[in-house]
């Protein structure tokens, strides 16, 4: 089937999509777009999380179809454009503070963080923590990424 | 494999009736796992986001009556004081991007012994809305599940709607697991606690085949709890209340916990939430 939606701005379509396939997919091996990432498949991890419609979701647990008319955006979407200057405070942050290790929960970590921000511009680490909590860092690189947040919030 | 995507309710009883088979989806926060993992291979998925009718709630007579596709995000945000039970329990689901899919129509589809909303359901004395093209029938959640991930809804049947009463007692829910996000329960807790009938209401998840009421702990507490003088709940009454709960369960041996654990952890949970639920009338005004 044809899945047509808007992803990062663009309208985009896909086909030959299996209807039982995930979002995360489609976004990886059709449309080209590698950002999320395809790790745990039963959204334990976090690291597939992009904007739907306005809300983070896990893009592994979405199906294919269900995002047909929708509004996506990912990682890539974040960025206004491209080089470091023009990344989104979040991306700045953490690449400032080495919240970054091998770099697998970061797409998902920076669309995570870029919602709490946008919720509230002023979150407690408690409230970081709780929002983060569905976003696993297995080098366990947490305490730069609570450092990232923070200074994202306040640049 | 279909993807069947009905655009009303009246088109998705439609559908399920002529595709029996098809299995609803709506966050897809189990369906898309079962499906990942190949553990499922339905002969149709029937995509239930594009029925807004699921996503609405409102008051119908005592009863609150709250669409089978509201979020565990929107119970959070919208119906907090309205289901404060649920939406305690609602906390504790998964994260927040599961929260922002995952829906309690889900949590009863699936029917998992380890459901973080069925305690809350049972102890509310909920009802279950089922539908199909030949009617529509509203099932006590008492009697709806039936086994592990089995309930009493037929294959030409969705489920449309939950019904809590709409002057909710004082709940609690409690739940243990190995961390605070992102756990399925080794065992969990609710209570309501309902002044005006002098009524306790129970459920316990996660501690046997199904979710399961403490029908003897609730007849119990409500002959012994001070209702009159709101004084303190006597210890030996708490602790009563504990084991009667405690002895309730039919849990097992598994990966997440021993049955023993089980027992003695659902006893200390229903202590807790009793002393929280008699000093906290939380939600009941």
């Amino acid at each position: 089937m044809r899945v047509t939606c808007v992803v990062n701005g663009e309208t985009r379509e896909a086909d030959d999509v299996w209807p039982g396939e995930s979002l995360l997919f489609v976004l990886r091996e059709r449309l080209g777009l590698p950002g999320a990432k395809n790790a745990c498949e039963q959204g334990e991890c976090g690291s597939c999380t992009v904007y739907l419609d306005g809300q983070p979701v896990c893009a592994c647990l979405v199906a294919a179809g269900q995002a047909q008319g929708r509004t996506v955006t990912t990682v890539e979407g974040l960025a206004p454009g491209s080089g470091e200057e023009q990344l989104d405070r979040v991306q700045r942050a953490f690449l400032a503070t080495g919240a970054v290790q091998c770099g697998f929960c970061t797409p998902g970590l920076i669309v995570a963080v870029h919602d709490l921000l946008a919720r509230d511009p002023a979150p407690s680490d408690p409230d970081i923590r709780e929002a983060l909590a569905g976003n696993l860092c297995r080098c366990t690189g947490y305490e730069k990424i609570m450092e990232a947040v923070r200074l994202a919030a306040t640049s | 494999m279909e993807f069947l995507q009905p655009a009303d309710w009246a088109e998705a009883l439609a559908v399920k009736a002529a595709h029996p088979d098809a299995l609803p989806i709506a966050g897809g926060t189990d369906v898309m796992v079962d499906l990942n993992f190949d553990r499922a291979r339905p002969g149709a998925l029937l995509d239930l986001t594009r029925v807004t009718d699921l996503t609405d709630w409102g008051t119908d007579g005592d009863w609150l009556r709250v669409g089978a596709g509201v979020t565990y995000r929107r119970l959070i945000d919208e119906l907090a004081g309205r289901v404060p039970g649920l939406a305690l329990a609602s906390r504790t689901v998964g994260s927040p991007q599961i929260r922002n899919r995952g829906t309690v129509g889900g949590n009863l589809g699936s029917a998992s012994p380890a459901g973080d909303a069925h305690p809350a359901l049972l102890a509310a004395g909920a009802l279950v809305e089922l539908a199909s093209v030949r009617g529509t029938r509203r099932v006590p959640v008492t009697e709806y599940f039936t086994g592990p991930k089995r309930s009493v809804r037929t294959p030409d049947e969705l489920i449309a709607a939950f019904l809590v009463p709409a002057r909710p007692g004082a709940e609690q829910f409690a739940k243990v697991g190995t961390r605070n996000a992102m756990v399925i329960a080794v065992c969990s807790f609710a209570l309501s606690l309902d002044a005006a009938t002098r009524t306790v209401g129970t459920g316990i998840g996660s501690a046997g085949p199904t979710p399961l009421r403490a029908t003897e702990a609730e007849a119990f507490l409500a002959a012994e709890l001070p209702w009159e003088t709101r004084g303190a709940v006597p210890e030996s009454v708490a602790a009563r209340f504990g084991e009667l709960v405690g002895s309730a369960a039919r849990p097992i041996d598994d990966v997440r916990g021993s049955a023993d654990y089980r027992r003695h952890a659902l006893a200390v949970l229903a202590r807790r939430a009793l002393a929280w639920a008699w000093t906290d009338p939380g939600g009941a005004v």
